[in-house]
């Protein structure tokens, strides 16, 4: 698997991945044209990050490690991107593409 | 992707219509077409073939509409205003299977990253699958 651009963060929002949470981490890889994905483990499941369904069914928890990686031309920026929305407990994103 | 999906919320409360309706917009923006609608002419509980078609036109888009709803009357209702509009435009709505809310913040997200009209629904009822 060494055509995928991987990273991990803490998951510090006090609530975890919830709804709110969930909804802008998955507008965010939207705006990416690489496939992105996050798991809770990094043997998996892999979750396609752009389902909105599917991260929120993930149900990470706060104090949680959210691994996340990425291939396609961006993959690089998608997952420094994800990882950076996370570390900044998912404030509005500046670079959420469309936002 | 700039045109996205319209997402019509139909309860049979006003204030559950616009709650849900809040939710989408807090959730996902401004970005996305949206209307809703709630309770009968009277202001009582119930739903509205002239409300439900205001809000089909309050959330148009010519990308699609997908319409949520909560009980009974609220799907029936939905689908006669649907039947009242012309055929061009019907073939651009579709009525979910989802739960209201859920529903239509699934939706709403789905529709914001710019995906057709069948998408923004099998979205929306992948809830109820999983």
């Amino acid at each position: 698997m060494s055509d995928w651009i991987s990273g991990s963060v803490i998951i510090s929002h006090d609530v975890g991945l919830h709804a709110r949470p969930s909804v802008k981490l998955t507008k965010l890889a939207k705006g990416f044209a690489a496939d992105v994905e996050v798991a809770g483990d990094p043997a998996g499941p892999w979750i396609d990050a752009k389902s909105i369904v599917k991260v929120m069914a993930m149900k990470a928890k706060q104090h949680s490690t959210l691994h996340v990686r990425a291939h396609g031309s961006d993959a690089e920026a998608a997952v420094h991107a994800l990882v950076d929305l996370v570390l900044g407990d998912f404030e509005e994103a500046a670079h959420a593409a469309g936002a | 992707m700039s045109a996205k999906v319209g997402i019509v919320i139909v309860s049979h409360s006003p204030d559950v219509a616009k709650g849900a309706a809040d939710m989408v917009r807090q959730m996902v923006g401004n970005d996305v077409p949206l209307g809703f609608c709630g309770g009968n002419p009277d202001g009582g509980l119930g739903t509205s073939v002239e409300k439900i078609l205001a809000a089909i036109e309050q959330g148009w888009s010519d990308k699609g509409v997908a319409i949520l709803v909560d009980l009974g009357g609220a799907e029936t209702n939905s689908e006669m205003a649907v039947e009242m509009l012309p055929a061009d435009k019907q073939a651009k709505i579709v009525i979910c299977n989802a739960p209201i809310v859920e529903g239509a913040v699934m939706a709403a997200t789905e529709a914001w990253g710019g995906s057709p009209l069948e998408v923004v629904k099998r979205t929306a009822e992948e809830l109820s699958a999983t």
